[in-house]
């Protein structure tokens, strides 16, 4: 019998009822203990309406994102399984998005991911057999059709609140707010961007989001995070691939007597910014393994503040 | 030879020219393996020194500003990833200009098929390797992959 599991997601819900939606990034374990999984969600979890578990983000290995995710289900919380096409083929990929599904994942952000030079192992085979584009589709036509690509029928379809990636800080940037158009006929349905630390670039990109009517079809959530010190500022610019970090943040940075105070407080200034661009439905937290930071910094920034019941 | 690829428009002409002569000589191509064999050969010598042909037998090249995309470390076809370097280049090799800068770049200079960089592209059917992207293109093989993959 084919059916659809059921239900929307937590972070659906919050996104189509036009709050402003707050997630953040969980750093998955060096362990095989649910410990620290647990410990991390706990300081997030009344914070934000959904955190986001990395696959092996920087291509550095960890607890893998599906693991980790499923914990959080388990546990009652609302995860964004992030997946990457780095590390698996088109036939994995379509068994754990019917995993996901299954174990009460609903929201998997589709990435094309890092490369493998990026990470501890450079010396792995990288696969990306799909690219996040072709991964998008691929979920929405199990979502939709109820096929696998092959063509093969699904008894059940997997209920998947879809998402993708921006980074409208990098080149080809006349280029990028068209790839969002294809990630959008591909099936997202919800966008996190790389770190903003360039909110000129964000504006003049948001720009044309608006102009091509996109953000009609799509919920769009900032990605920002606090910089601790102007030397892992420069750290990260030169070894995260994709994060754009101008000079005059790290000069503000270095002139600061609490380096990491001005980190934060910088943080909380793009926050403030962002959220008052057109088309921007909310922010994404991110911030490696400092999960309490990211907690302060949400009660701080005051987002939700309005909000009078938790979802 | 690479040199080629600065001029996409003269590029493109070069392959919608190709395209025909091909298309005429349909019948004869797909009569004969030994042709096909043949026409292999063909491919990697005009193909490999002008766009570093890897040979994936689905050429989407008019599609992608006559920029080879399995020149991408990710093999990306359907645009460039996040983690293109301020300076334009790529992510994995950065003394390579990413090859998705180029393309969009590229496909600016081309009046015919330029805006196809939009059109969201099948994944690759990895058993098409080493084979004449011609002769599948002639049979309808490509046609096939990708109306299956829109549908």
């Amino acid at each position: 019998m084919s059916g659809q599991a059921e239900g929307q997601s937590r972070l659906e819900r919050v996104l189509r009822s036009g709050r402003i939606a707050v997630t953040a990034e969980l750093n998955p374990p060096d362990s095989a203990s649910p410990d620290s999984v647990y410990e991390n969600a706990l300081v997030l979890a009344t914070l934000c309406d959904a955190i986001n578990t990395t696959d092996a983000a920087g291509a550095n290995v960890h607890m893998s994102s599906f693991a980790t995710s499923a914990l959080l289900s388990k546990a009652g919380y609302e995860p964004v399984m992030q997946m990457s096409c780095r590390d698996r083929n088109r036939i994995a990929i379509q068994g754990d998005l019917l995993g996901a599904s299954a174990l009460g994942i609903k929201n998997i952000l589709c990435l094309t991911g890092d490369g493998v030079q990026a990470g501890d192992h450079p010396d792995a085979k990288p696969v990306f057999d799909l690219d996040s584009i072709t991964l998008l589709k691929t979920a929405k036509r199990m979502k939709e059709k109820g096929t696998f690509l092959s063509g093969r029928k699904l008894d059940t379809n997997p209920q998947l609140f879809l998402g993708a990636a921006a980074n409208p800080f990098v080149p080809p940037f006349d280029f990028r707010p068209l790839r969002l158009k294809k990630k959008i006929d591909a099936g997202a349905q919800f966008i996190q961007t790389q770190y903003c630390f360039n909110v000129a670039r964000l504006k003049a990109y948001m720009q044309e989001v608006n102009d091509m009517g996109l953000t009609d079809k799509v919920f769009v959530l900032i990605g920002v995070g606090p910089l601790k010190s102007a030397k892992s500022a420069e750290w990260i610019r030169s070894n995260v691939p994709g994060v754009v970090i101008p000079d005059v943040v790290i000069k503000r940075l270095k002139g600061a007597q609490s380096q990491a105070n001005e980190g934060k407080k910088i943080c909380l200034e793009i926050i403030e910014e962002v959220l008052e661009i057109k088309g921007v439905s909310g922010v994404h937290v991110m911030a490696y393994r400092q999960e309490e930071l990211v907690a302060e910094l949400i009660t701080e920034s005051g987002i939700l503040n309005s909000r009078t019941e938790k979802y | 030879m690479r040199l080629f690829q600065s001029y996409p428009a003269l590029l493109e002409h070069f392959y919608r020219v190709t395209a025909i002569f091909l298309n005429l000589s349909k019948p004869l191509i797909l009569r004969s393996r030994m042709i096909q064999r043949s026409l292999i050969i063909t491919e990697q010598l005009f193909k490999k020194p002008v766009f570093d042909c890897q040979m994936c037998g689905q050429c989407v090249l008019h599609n992608t500003g006559m920029t080879c995309p399995m020149t991408c470390p990710k093999n990306l076809r359907n645009g460039p990833c996040g983690g293109v370097r301020n300076n334009g280049n790529c992510e994995i090799k950065p003394e390579m200009a990413c090859v998705w800068v180029n393309a969009w770049e590229r496909s600016k200079q081309m009046s015919v098929h330029g805006s196809k960089i939009n059109v969201i592209m099948a994944p690759l059917d990895r058993r098409l390797q080493g084979t004449s992207a011609w002769v599948n293109e002639l049979s309808g093989r490509m046609e096939i992959i990708q109306d299956e993959w829109s549908s």
